[in-house]
């Protein structure tokens, strides 16, 4: 199953990883590409040549160690907290939901749900600059109310799959949860 | 339904015996707390049982058996069967390890409502997988099996965390049951009496389960504990009579009570007198974020007072207070020479401008005279200064925070000339802008009915237009001299108090800086743990579940946890 490729809204080729633990627990995994060196050296490139511009004009060697030092700051910073290498989806039934992104660095941010505070788990749709994607969302109870809907927590937010990869994690999500419930 | 079995990773070599827990009603787990070792008499256990139970209020119960053989212990099955006729319940876990493949078995036995116990197996293998994890398996070869899921969870990280509820928190509001995991922490949080026994303890029972590790250093702790009632005594007594010196009839008058909310060493003096009030209060902090405040509050004065000291060490080594002394009367004169200059400057064409010349130079010597009344003022006191400083430099031992406020508010003292500066020519462009503004009303014709709060038109006399329109060319031409001699004044304001918002920032920072909970943050991440994070320990689909419960500082669990953290 992994021989299909996906493909996240922007076009870029992402990855899913199925692992199926046992009957009632399931691990999805998508990650998204890694940083491109030539990217990197592209960025760092034009800072240094705009640094070196500006060494040219105003002989002032600060700005050469302060656009060295601004690259490495900004690519520890890139790597920290913008860059999600892959984001999992990790699904045991009848304890409940736990969803976690790593960053490019190795920080690892985990959410957990309760199975007792999930309602259901659905496909969305929704307006994204100017076109419409699906995604993949839990549907949380509201203690009070139990039919309705308390809050919404999108799946996958950084990686943002196409539909075929939302409906395959989707079937399988459901598939436990079914069984659990 | 699928069991779970919240197993402490302390027990996972633990000899065999029998597993003391507790079953979370409703919710199909079972928490594993402790294994008592097999000596014993079931009687004594029964009794012991019941004595914690009173102690922690957590409902505990013999869960099942737990057996790992070592060579020459076989044959201990139907023994194992036995022990469930000892200690009824409704369901008995026999849950079993071999040493050498370390395969974990967990047989239920289901009691049923006519007394017959209905018997289903759950078997699981195991491989030799990693020591220090315990791992759990399971085989889905029956159809209406119960599954199960061994959750490994470490006991003392789940003890010391506060995710779980405080019990003065509000029962009434939650009417549901609380969450499972909740439940569970809850659970290992209040049995701590459980986890007194020692396995060293020479007592008819033997347990395994977490202990501490440095019992001898708690008694440095126990000491502290105690030293610390009469001390909050003693400063609970101070903190009285230093309130009811405050609260005397000459202090609440009308010209010190003003200045005290304005001296910021005052407001300094109230803000810690709060401090150690909150401090000093006998009472135990209710709950997780009043113990992090108070802890926040005590380590915050400590290093106040520690910075204070070190200040003072400066201070009064090498008389770096005459030194300090001896340039400050200069540097005032510097001061006051340089204003005299811009004054100078401002009298002349500053900037090219060309300023109304009469009125240029009735402020410009207004000023004037004010400086030389300050220059003569200061040097007045300049004999004083030195001792002002030395008196003034003991209130470090307080904390550096009074010395800065100190500070603060003799800046504020040296730099009245200033403010007064600012307030002569914030005054007298105010009237010149309200004048103008109200001319210029006449000028067009209307006039603010003060009835109505609105701009109403009105027919003047022909002298009032004419004096007013007089008025009004006479103060727009002279309005460039009020403006520039105001916008000077208030830029040399706004650098005082620039200076001293600086002040300002720093005491607030040390104020409130939590120090004690980046140092928890740093050495014991656990305790200040937002949520829980679920590792799966097995690598091979299709074989089994286990589960590693930690707890992620950077996770969260929706809301349950959120509530309770």
């Amino acid at each position: 199953m992994e021989d299909e490729t996906f493909t996240d809204i922007s076009g870029k080729s992402i990855c899913l990883d199925c692992q199926s633990h046992s009957s009632f627990c399931r691990e999805f995994t998508v990650s998204s590409p890694k940083v491109s060196i030539g990217k990197v050296m592209v960025y760092t490139c034009s800072v240094w040549l705009l640094a070196y511009a500006v060494f040219f004009l105003t002989q002032n060697t600060a700005v050469l160690s302060s656009a060295i030092l601004i690259t490495l700051v900004g690519m520890m910073f890139h790597i920290h907290f913008v860059k999600v290498d892959h984001e999992t989806l990790l699904v045991i039934g009848s304890l409940g939901i736990q969803v976690s992104s790593s960053y490019a660095s190795g920080r690892e941010i985990t959410t957990f749900i309760e199975m007792s505070k999930i309602k259901d788990i659905v496909i969305n749709e929704a307006i994204y600059m100017h076109q419409i994607i699906y995604y993949l969302c839990v549907l949380l109870k509201d203690p009070s109310e139990p039919s309705a809907v308390s809050s919404v927590v999108p799946l996958f937010q950084s990686s943002k799959p196409r539909l075929n990869c939302l409906v395959k994690v989707y079937k399988s999500c459901q598939e436990i949860l079914s069984k659990s419930q | 339904m699928v069991l779970k079995i919240f197993f402490p990773q302390c027990c996972n070599r633990a000899d065999s015996g029998l597993l003391v827990g507790r079953w979370i009603a409703g919710h199909d787990s079972a928490v594993v707390l402790a294994v008592i070792h097999y000596p014993f008499i079931p009687g004594q256990v029964k009794q012991y049982i019941q004595q914690m139970q009173a102690q922690s209020g957590v409902e505990l119960s013999v869960l099942g058996s737990w057996s790992l053989p070592k060579e020459g212990q076989e044959g201990m099955e139907s023994f194992l069967r036995d022990l469930s006729t000892i200690f009824p319940q409704e369901r008995w876990l026999q849950i079993s390890r071999q040493m050498g493949k370390m395969g974990f078995t967990c047989e239920i036995l289901n009691r049923g409502q006519n007394g017959k116990a209905a018997q289903r197996r759950v078997k699981k293998e195991k491989k030799e997988e990693e020591v220090d994890s315990g791992e759990a398996e399971k085989d889905e070869e029956e159809e209406d099996e119960e599954k199960v899921i061994f959750v490994h969870y470490e006991q003392r990280k789940v003890m010391l965390s506060q995710l779980h509820p405080i019990e003065s928190g509000d029962p009434d509001l939650k009417t549901d049951p609380p969450s499972e995991l909740r439940q569970v922490f809850q659970t290992v949080a209040l049995s701590q009496p459980l986890f007194f026994l020692d396995k060293y303890d020479d007592g008819p029972l033997k347990s395994t389960h977490w202990q501490s590790e440095g019992r001898e250093a708690s008694i440095i702790v126990e000491l502290l504990k105690q030293a610390s009632v009469p001390l909050c005594l003693l400063l609970s007594w101070m903190l009285s009579m230093w309130t009811w010196l405050c609260s005397i009839r000459i202090f609440s008058l009308y010209p010190l009570r003003f200045l005290s909310t304005k001296l910021s060493t005052c407001v300094q003096l109230s803000y810690r007198t709060e401090h150690m009030r909150t401090l000093s209060s006998p009472k135990a902090a209710a709950g997780h974020t009043q113990f992090m405040r108070k802890a926040n509050m005590l380590v915050s004065v400590l290093v106040d007072v520690a910075l204070g000291v070190l200040l003072m060490w400066w201070l009064y080594r090498d008389e770096h207070i005459a030194m300090l002394a001896n340039t400050l009367v200069p540097a005032a004169d510097h001061v006051a020479k340089e204003l005299e200059q811009l004054l100078q400057w401002l009298m002349g064409a500053p900037a090219g401008l060309k300023m109304n010349r009469a009125l240029d130079q009735v402020l410009g010597r207004f000023f004037l005279y004010h400086i030389h009344l300050w220059i003569s003022y200061i040097h007045l006191m300049s004999p004083f200064i030195e001792g002002i400083l030395w008196y003034g430099g003991l209130s470090a031992c307080l904390g550096l925070t009074f010395a800065l406020s100190l500070l603060s508010d003799m800046v504020a003292l040296f730099t009245f000339h200033i403010y007064c500066f600012y307030v002569y020519g914030a005054r007298l462009y105010c009237l010149k802008i309200y004048g103008l503004s109200s001319l210029w009303r006449l000028f067009r014709g209307k006039k603010w009915n003060v009835l109505r709060q609105r701009v109403d038109s009105c027919s003047y006399d022909l002298d009032q237009l004419f004096i007013g329109t007089l008025l009004f060319t006479v103060l727009l031409f002279l309005l460039p001299t009020t403006a520039l001699y105001y916008l000077v004044f208030t830029l040399l304001r706004l650098v005082v108090v620039l200076f001293q918002g600086v002040l300002h920032l720093s005491v607030d920072f040390i104020n409130s800086f939590p120090l004690f909970a980046i140092g928890l943050r740093v050495f014991r991440p656990y305790r200040l743990a937002e949520g829980v994070k679920f590792r799966v320990l097995c690598d091979e689909p299709g074989v089994a579940l286990h589960l590693l419960m930690e707890r992620a500082f950077d996770g969260r669990v929706v809301q349950p946890m959120e509530e309770a953290a």
